[in-house]
């Protein structure tokens, strides 16, 4: 990140904190997954978070030339880790529903200007 | 912009994120409408209002800033706020010449029931290392300007100690009611980089 603690403001009022939480929707799907997936008992919190701290360091300790810093982007790898590990989806079945769901039409593209979606 | 099928691993993060998510429902671990609720509660009502209610009540009754300093997670739990994330929060409080500051090194701890979701910037690695090496210049680049005989402390939130901070009441503000007071009370000053000002 090249301007790491550029805030909006210092004093904004609290419910308009002038700063974007989920930067695009998918981050706000995987940290919903991660918190629901916890609250219905798949796994412990502690245990997720130490998913989590393991895919930071990692990142930090080599950072991939190609891949620029993203906090949610190693939530969800640290979600596919915990999820794994635990049999009930693998990162072979996301890549292959992943890939099909990028055949699909343009007009049906999750990335396309679809304005509907939050 | 279209998204695109790449090798093994290259796949963008919104398809890896759908396809889990489609993935989950159909084998029943989640709801998507329990995700849209978990979204919209962390985004709207669970957030800095929380934690400005209680900021608010400890300026205008001292007994309850009393217990708030002695049992944070009791006291923020009378006014309602509790659940995941925040069952052990402890409130530090920063005066004239004591200022503590928040951050966490491993990963992203924060109070959420009270904080809401952490801003980006309190996710940043260069926040997180540098906060702790030092803190005075970090919170000038923030806006914040701390005398040389006021005292920073950092307070590194773990799993087990969610570090909330008490800012100092404004002077100015003493006509104020705890109702008046509660906008005047933003989530960077009860994270410590940021002071209350008076309206």
């Amino acid at each position: 990140m090249t301007a790491p603690l550029d805030i909006d403001g210092p004093a904004a009022p609290p419910r308009s904190n002038g700063e974007l939480v989920f930067s695009q929707p998918w981050e706000s799907r995987a940290f919903g997954m991660a918190v629901s997936l916890a609250e219905a008992g798949a796994f412990t919190w502690p245990e997720f978070r130490a998913a989590l701290i393991a895919r930071i360091a990692a990142f930090e300790t080599a950072p991939p030339a190609d891949q620029p810093w993203n906090y949610y982007q190693l939530w969800l790898a640290a979600l596919e880790d915990v999820l794994a590990g635990l049999r009930s989806v693998s990162a072979a079945e996301v890549t292959t529903r992943a890939q099909a769901l990028a055949r699909r039409p343009a007009g049906h593209d999750h990335a396309g200007d679809d304005d509907d979606r939050h | 912009m279209t998204a695109t099928s790449e090798p093994d691993g290259r796949i963008p993060p919104a398809l890896r994120t759908e396809a889990l998510e489609q993935l989950l429902t159909e084998r029943g671990l989640i709801d998507p409408k329990a995700i849209d609720k978990i979204v919209t509660t962390y985004e709207t009502s669970v957030g800095p209002l929380n934690g400005a209610k209680v900021v608010a009540r400890a300026w205008t009754d001292p007994q309850y800033r009393q217990r708030l300093l002695e049992d944070g997670t009791a006291a923020i739990k009378e006014l309602g706020f509790s659940g995941s994330q925040g069952e052990h929060i402890v409130v530090m409080e920063n005066t004239a010449t004591t200022h503590n500051v928040v951050v966490c090194t491993l990963c992203s701890c924060y109070p959420w029931p009270v904080l809401g979701l952490p801003p980006s910037w309190y996710k940043d690695p260069a926040y997180r290392s540098r906060m702790v090496s030092e803190p005075r210049t970090v919170l000038a680049e923030m806006g914040l300007e701390l005398a040389d005989d006021v005292q920073i402390t950092v307070r590194d939130s773990t799993s087990e100690v969610r570090w909330l901070v008490l800012p100092e009441r404004p002077a100015g503000t003493e006509h104020l009611t705890e109702e008046e007071l509660v906008p005047l009370v933003s989530r960077d000053a009860m994270v410590g980089v940021a002071k209350v000002a008076a309206p």
